[in-house]
């Protein structure tokens, strides 16, 4: 085999069919934006009930996650990001999913070392690094005097 | 004893097939092979607690079936050649300790079907028991959470991606006269053309798929076109593609001979598993399910079993190391041929 790797590196591009994104950032955009709707649609529904603005925030923010894990011990929410790609994965619900689906996964090695312990394998990078863009913005803010 | 030619071993012995035994899931019942499998299991759990349990039970039912569609007993079984995806062989070791024969667990990742009838067929053929078995198996779910995300996380998967087949296939061969046999063999090199992408296999194996054919052909003098059939498996869509044109740059035509078990196994476009199946069941399910059958009823003489693995670790890909592929390959001919 007569083939450097560089030369197969560049077989191998045009071998793999690249992902449809003409399907797939409309679909995301569709399904994402459903999913805000409803946010939106029951933020005005707890503000309706009399609600304070942040109060009505809060709630929707639990409804939606509580919505999300129950699609997701459902197995439905898969199906729908299947579909809806990045449109599930970067509202608040995809968020719930990543939390929920380790855990149910690893519930078989015991609540401790399983579900305890793997359940933020996915989210928690996102908590670390969004914890630590928070201080540092924070600290940005304090040494410009925004506070 | 055995003649060494090149790097390819041709058997004097002949080992021949005594029996086997495919089993599968739900959506190998789905797949256009699912005519051919011995069970077919309704639910992936199989009615296990987990998916390693699952596993082992497909394991445990693909020997059984071969045990007794060969009237094998244990004892007679000098030795199991057994592998599987998971860490530390689990599915082959829990799936057969009940079994009862002499055991050795091998790891060549989807490779391993051809790997354990490599080394059973050159147990027999080195006279060292009368009769021996090679088993493999994969489970989608088990695989899933060993290496990619949690089956209820929602996430697209790549184009590029196979998906692992939930099967097993057992073959037991003896020293017995009448039968398919195993005519040669060819052990696998490790090739490495630097591909980091762990969701695309396919293009991490078919250079390695590639060197072993090469090398086949050169040693025994053969051509592609005096083979009916030249299963890899499972380079996929994208590996195959590749495969054939790695072959193509070097001078070889498979000739409308070449199929993949990946490609074989399921409706691609119907049952949305990207560019294939893979796994240590894909190749063991559909050698046993579809080429050993026939190569029984005569409708296949002379076969080339070329299954290919990406010995990939999970751990040494995040340190950003590339994915060798192996291939090993196992001649098979129908009797009389």
């Amino acid at each position: 085999m007569s083939l450097t790797p560089k030369d197969y590196d560049r077989m191998t591009k045009e071998a793999s069919p690249g992902t449809k994104s003409w399907r797939n950032i409309p679909l995301a955009f569709l399904i994402g934006g459903l999913i805000c709707t409803l946010g939106q649609g029951l933020t005005q529904w707890y503000l309706s009930m009399g609600m304070a603005k942040d109060e009505a925030a809060a709630w929707t923010s639990v409804t939606l996650v509580g919505l999300s894990a129950l699609l997701t011990g459902l197995r439905v929410y898969d199906n729908i990001a299947k579909f809806g790609g990045a449109g599930t994965l970067v509202p608040i619900t995809g968020f719930a999913n990543a939390v929920v689906s380790p855990a149910i996964e690893f519930k078989s090695e015991g609540l401790v070392l399983g579900l305890g312990a793997k359940m933020f394998i996915i989210a928690g990078p996102v908590i670390v690094y969004g914890i630590t863009a928070a201080a540092v913005y924070g600290l940005i803010l304090f040494v410009m005097g925004g506070y | 004893m055995a003649v060494r030619k090149g790097s390819t071993l041709v058997l004097e012995t002949t080992p021949r097939v005594i029996s086997y035994g495919a089993v599968g899931s739900k959506k190998e019942s789905e797949g256009p092979l699912a005519a051919g499998f011995d069970q077919l299991f309704p639910d992936s759990t199989l009615g296990e607690e987990t998916w390693e349990k699952a596993e082992c039970r497909l394991q445990k039912e693909a020997i059984r079936i071969a045990m007794e569609k060969g009237k094998v007993e244990p004892e007679q079984l000098h030795c199991l050649f057994a592998g599987d995806l998971l860490n530390q062989c689990t599915s082959s070791i829990y799936g057969l300790r009940e079994v009862g024969a002499p055991f050795v667990g091998l790891y060549g990742a989807c490779s391993t079907m051809a790997e354990s009838l490599v080394m059973a067929s050159l147990f027999l053929e080195g006279g060292f028991g009368e009769k021996a078995a090679a088993i493999t198996s994969s489970h989608f779910c088990s695989a899933e959470r060993q290496f990619r995300f949690p089956l209820e996380y929602g996430g697209q998967r790549t184009p590029t991606s196979q998906w692992t087949v939930t099967g097993s296939g057992a073959v037991i061969l003896g020293k017995e006269i009448r039968g398919v046999k195993v005519c040669g063999v060819t052990i696998g090199r490790i090739r490495d053309m630097g591909v980091t992408d762990a969701n695309n296999m396919g293009a991490a194996m078919a250079p390695a798929a590639a060197d072993t054919l090469e090398r086949f052909f050169g040693d025994t003098g053969r051509k592609p076109a005096e083979f009916d059939l030249i299963a890899t498996g499972d380079l996929g869509k994208v590996g195959s593609d590749l495969l054939l044109e790695v072959l193509e740059k070097d001078g070889w035509s498979l000739s409308g001979r070449h199929n993949d078990c990946g490609l074989m196994i399921y409706d691609r476009e119907r049952q949305q598993v990207e560019a294939g199946g893979s796994g240590c069941g894909c190749s063991a399910s559909v050698l046993c399910a579809h080429i050993l059958p026939a190569l029984e009823r005569g409708e296949l003489k002379n076969v080339l079993f070329v299954a290919t693995g990406a010995l990939m670790s999970t751990t040494v890909v995040q340190q950003g190391e590339s994915i060798p592929g192996i291939a090993h390959l196992v001649w098979l001919a129908a009797d009389p041929a």
